[in-house]
């Protein structure tokens, strides 16, 4: 009698199609282990079946990139001999569930995706959305998420250098806990996944396995509904200590040449770095399950096929350096066994207490995954809305909702979280928290690397291909104005459910736009990550492709620039062309009006030259701040310079063709805010480019002052700026 | 001078201690593994910072009983200089070198920010190169920096001037809200009796590169590496 009835089918997230296509593969029914094995392989989390045909849309190659998406991060030629490996990752619905452990394994699984390619890690980062801050969940979600990524990172000993924050209703059931980790390698020591070597030794190194986060990968591929709780022992729980010393003891093997593939165990454990690893080489793997290192008696083969136990890895060692690698492994107290072989077989054969307990051909449970180019419909778009029209029932003095707004949660410091972080260990964060970008030093040099993580969701929502191209080009134009030349981008696509054609609008809009600007700029996409169900009951999110970046700068002690107004007396010169666009602005959004109109268009060719400008500018010396402007405009990166340096400013009065608050407020893209000791030779340059500019202040005093007279004073903006997360956080204000 | 710098699995500032000591001596110091008990002699040993075993039981209670721990505790009582930083002064309070305790920050979360200090004592070859009251800015980064100690002890610390860095605000002031944790007194170093051994919760490596934002942890590390060579 059949054990494997529909009830089971579904309950592993399998379509009765799908189930077809595994009777067809094996030419019989499967066993349980082996309906497992294909269900994680085959759930939206590991297969990317509705988004793969999309994104292979996006540009990948350029002459610095060693290694694009496909591997466990992606690799660029930094030079030197160094290579810069980095990815960003999404922990999403585990976060939800236990936002502790969810953030922190979800720091620990990007992690390990770097240093298993040979990088030591040096930075972490990450984008992080929450519900808005009068939903019950919230206060407690920001503050296990928090906790969980500081706890992870401060422990192994990595700087989490950065990141960003956002707050909006759209997330109240589902936040996004996005993180990033960007490592150091030198290029003729990276390492890959391809198993090969028929005979050689699979080794498992790491912690024990469980029986914690089985069925995480199915958990994630689907959408949440009001019994949220049973999902809880579907989370992980992360070990940052083991983790440390899996690192080390990785990378003191690596130094050897032991090594011919290695694989870490993420989502779907030790079924997906198995299967990978086999598929990747055309080899087959056999593993005989009573080797494995187990934390508890009496698992299953299923069981401990399906685990996700953190802090694990797996590699096939040259024949002979066996015991060299056990060594290690047991210097750093980890457990290491070698628990199968690499076959010619291309199947991946498991045996328990002498039986074969799955037997399955590993090219087509890979090869035939199910992919779907799902429904989709373009997203409809709004028309722009003029700034008088925006403007027109609004009365505002531009210093009091200056003053507002950057005491508003998505202007607001996030010192209160950054200071959770330790973003100073491994001493070479040149660029603290606050800024455009983090930037670390590459150790033992003066060159850098800046990196950063942006999206702007309501954008995106309002029209998805222009959002997408805004991402990139935020990323890019963030790196750019920290001296930093952008190389290479990592995108983490968060969405709601593909099976709602709106949703895949979304999806196939960002991908547009994203491709256009990576084009544009020279900025390809070397890794990334999909999550999608990210619903509740029915209710998605704002699409939120985060993109994470990475740039590099030659010298930094010359070269690299900051957003704080540095010396008294600097021209304050804004480049780029104001339009006065209020479409979708935090303004308006502050104003209680922010969903409507288009969003601000991004002109590529514009973004380009402007951005080359700056970065030319910058490597003249000539520049002695730099912001790039972006949600709440003008005035609110003046602020933020003022802030950063503890210094005010005198500004001029707004052009005559722009309405005033459109001019302070206005989001138009590709802008930078510069000062300059030097303005005359900086303008010429710009003239010379065809670079819009014009000179709007000058630094000066502990006030900043339009030219109206209004004025407010830097230790005012200061408090209001401070104060809102850590009260909201203490107290409950919201 | 000849250094060593204690690793045990989970340090995390070892190679940030290295990169300090390399600066001032122009010497590379020994990194010692915990697990072997053979310390060589050194002029100063350094216990740095990190999550020694993960601070699982209690912070720096597990590397208290480290095989190497022993013969530094040895050292220390025959005068040799030991300087615990963060989990190295956990580590110091956890095997006696140090009295009193470290316990969770009174706000319960990791701080990681930079702080002003004042200089209690400059009688040591530690604090040497500073003036006494001086306000210097190191950086802390811990979840464990409250120290605590019986009225008694703190009283004794007081009066034997084995008090040497307190928080304070910019201007040197000693008050509540320049202490980041809680420590009783606005502690955050120690000196021990004979006034070899320098406990303390800031980080000095942090501030030894003007790129990383200040010098003043490199005035001490210069001040040891100078005492050490005449001695």
């Amino acid at each position: 009698m059949s054990i494997i009835s529909p009830q089971i089918i579904g309950e592993h997230g399998l379509s009765s199609d799908e189930y077809d296509r595994i009777l067809a593969i094996l030419g019989r029914e499967p066993n349980l282990t082996e309906l497992g094995i294909f269900s994680v392989m085959w759930s939206e989390h590991c297969s990317y079946k509705s988004s793969k045909f999309w994104l292979r849309k996006l540009p990948t190659k350029a002459p610095w990139v060693i290694c694009g998406p496909g591997e466990n991060a992606g690799v660029i030629d930094i030079g030197d001999g160094k290579a810069c490996i980095f990815k960003m990752e999404s922990h999403n619905h585990p976060s939800f569930i236990e936002p502790y452990q969810g953030a922190a394994t979800g720091v620990g699984g990007i992690l390990r995706d770097v240093f298993t390619m040979g990088a030591r890690p040096v930075a972490n980062i990450n984008a992080l959305r929450f519900g808005e801050p009068a939903h019950p969940k919230t206060r407690h979600l920001v503050s296990g998420v928090v906790e969980g990524i500081g706890g992870y990172g401060n422990c192994i000993g990595i700087p989490t250098v950065g990141g960003e924050v956002n707050f909006d209703p759209s997330y109240n059931g589902n936040i996004l806990v996005n993180a990033m980790t960007v490592g150091i390698a030198d290029v003729d020591k990276i390492f890959y996944s391809a198993a090969a070597g028929v005979g050689n030794a699979v080794v498992y190194v790491g912690s024990r396995t469980g029986r914690d986060g089985i069925h995480g990968a199915t958990m994630a591929s689907a959408e949440f509904d009001e019994n949220l709780g049973e999902k809880r022992p579907t989370v992980q729980v992360g070990d940052p200590f083991t983790e440390k010393l899996l690192l080390e003891a990785c990378l003191e093997l690596m130094a050897t040449d032991a090594i011919v593939a290695i694989q870490d165990m993420g989502a779907a454990g030790l079924t997906s770095s198995s299967v990978e690893m086999s598929d990747k080489g055309g080899v087959g793997i056999e593993f005989d399950l009573d080797r494995v290192p187990v934390r508890e008696e009496a698992m299953t083969p299923y069981e401990i096929m399906l685990s996700e136990s953190q802090e694990r890895m797996l590699m096939i060692l040259k024949p002979g350096h066996e015991e060299m690698a056990r060594r290690i492994f047991e210097k750093w107290e980890l457990d290491f066994a070698i628990i199968g072989t690499v076959t010619d077989t291309n199947r991946l054969i498991l045996k328990s207490r002498g039986e074969v307990v799955c037997d399955i051909p590993v090219p087509p449970l890979v090869a035939e995954a199910p992919e779907y180019e799902r429904a989709w419909t373009r997203t409809p778009l709004s028309p722009v809305l003029a700034a008088s029209d925006a403007l027109a029932e609004i009365d505002v003095s531009p210093a009091r909702t200056l003053l507002e707004m950057i005491a508003s949660p998505n202007l607001c410091s996030r010192r209160w979280i950054w200071e959770q972080y330790d973003h100073m260990v491994m001493g070479d964060t040149v660029q603290r928290p606050g800024g455009d970008s983090a930037v670390v030093r590459i150790h033992g040099t003066d060159r850098g690397l800046a990196i950063t993580a942006d999206c702007t969701p309501r954008y995106c929502v309002a029209d998805p291909v222009e959002g997408g191209r805004q991402a990139v080009a935020e990323v890019w134009r963030n790196l750019t104005a920290s001296g930093a030349t952008p190389l290479a981008i990592t995108d983490n696509m968060n969405f709601g459910n593909p099976e709602r054609p709106e949703i895949m609008g979304q999806f196939v809009g960002c991908i547009e736009g994203m491709a256009e600007a990576c084009k544009a700029l020279d900025f390809p996409v070397v890794s990334g990550n999909v999550s999608l169900y990210n619903e509740t009951n029915g209710t998605g999110i704002l699409p939120t492709p985060a993109i994470g970046g990475v740039g590099l700068i030659n010298n930094v002690s010359e070269k690299m620039v900051v957003p704080a107004f540095r010396s008294v007396g600097d021209d304050i010169l804004l480049f780029g062309e104001t339009g006065g666009h209020l479409g979708r602005s935090l303004f308006l959004h502050h104003l209680g009006n922010g969903n409507i109109g288009a969003p601000p268009p991004v002109n590529l060719h514009a973004e380009r030259r402007n951005g080359d400008f700056i970065r030319a500018q910058i490597d003249r010396g000539l520049i002695t701040a730099c912001h790039d402007l972006s949600d709440g405009g003008l005035l609110i990166a003046i602020a933020e310079m003022a802030l950063a340096g503890n210094l005010g400013a005198e500004l001029t009065s707004p052009p005559q063709d722009i309405p005033e608050l459109a001019w302070w407020f206005g989001e138009d893209q590709g802008r930078y805010l510069v000062t300059t000791k030097l303005s005359d030779e900086v303008i010429a340059a710009a003239e010379t480019a065809g670079v819009p500019n014009r000179i709007i202040g000058r630094t000066g005093g502990a006030v900043l002052t339009l030219a109206d007279g209004d004025s407010i004073s830097i230790s005012t903006l200061r408090e209001a700026h401070e104060n809102w997360f850590p009260e909201y956080m203490a107290t409950g204000k919201s | 001078m000849k250094a060593a710098v204690i690793v045990s699995p989970g340090s995390n500032c070892d190679r940030d201690v290295q990169v300090a000591i390399r600066q001032s001596a122009g010497t590379e110091p020994i990194m010692h593994w915990h697990g072997d008990p053979e310390l060589p002699n050194v002029d100063l040993i350094v216990v740095p910072g990190g999550f020694s075993y993960g601070d699982y039981l209690r912070a720096g209670a597990m590397a208290a009983h480290s095989p190497v721990i022993r013969e530094v505790v040895t050292r220390a009582e025959s005068g040799v200089p030991v300087l615990g930083i963060c989990n190295g002064f956990q580590i110091l309070t956890e095997c006696d070198v140090l009295p009193g305790v470290l316990m969770p920050n009174a706000g319960l979360k990791f701080v990681c920010r930079d702080v002003n200090l004042r200089v209690e004592v400059t009688d040591t070859i530690f604090t040497c190169n500073y003036r006494s009251g001086q306000t210097i800015r190191i950086p802390v980064a811990h979840n464990e920096g409250n120290y605590f100690a019986d009225k008694a002890t703190l009283d004794r610390l007081e009066g034997e001037n084995q008090i040497a860095f307190r928080y304070c605000t910019t201007d040197g002031e000693i008050n509540p809200h320049a202490n980041p944790n809680g420590a009783a007194r606005n502690i955050a170093g120690i000196l021990s009796k004979n006034r070899n051994v320098l406990g303390m919760m800031p980080h000095p490596e942090r501030m030894a590169d003007p790129a990383l934002g200040g010098t003043d942890g490199r005035l001490m590390f210069d001040a040891v590496v100078k005492a050490l060579a005449i001695a």
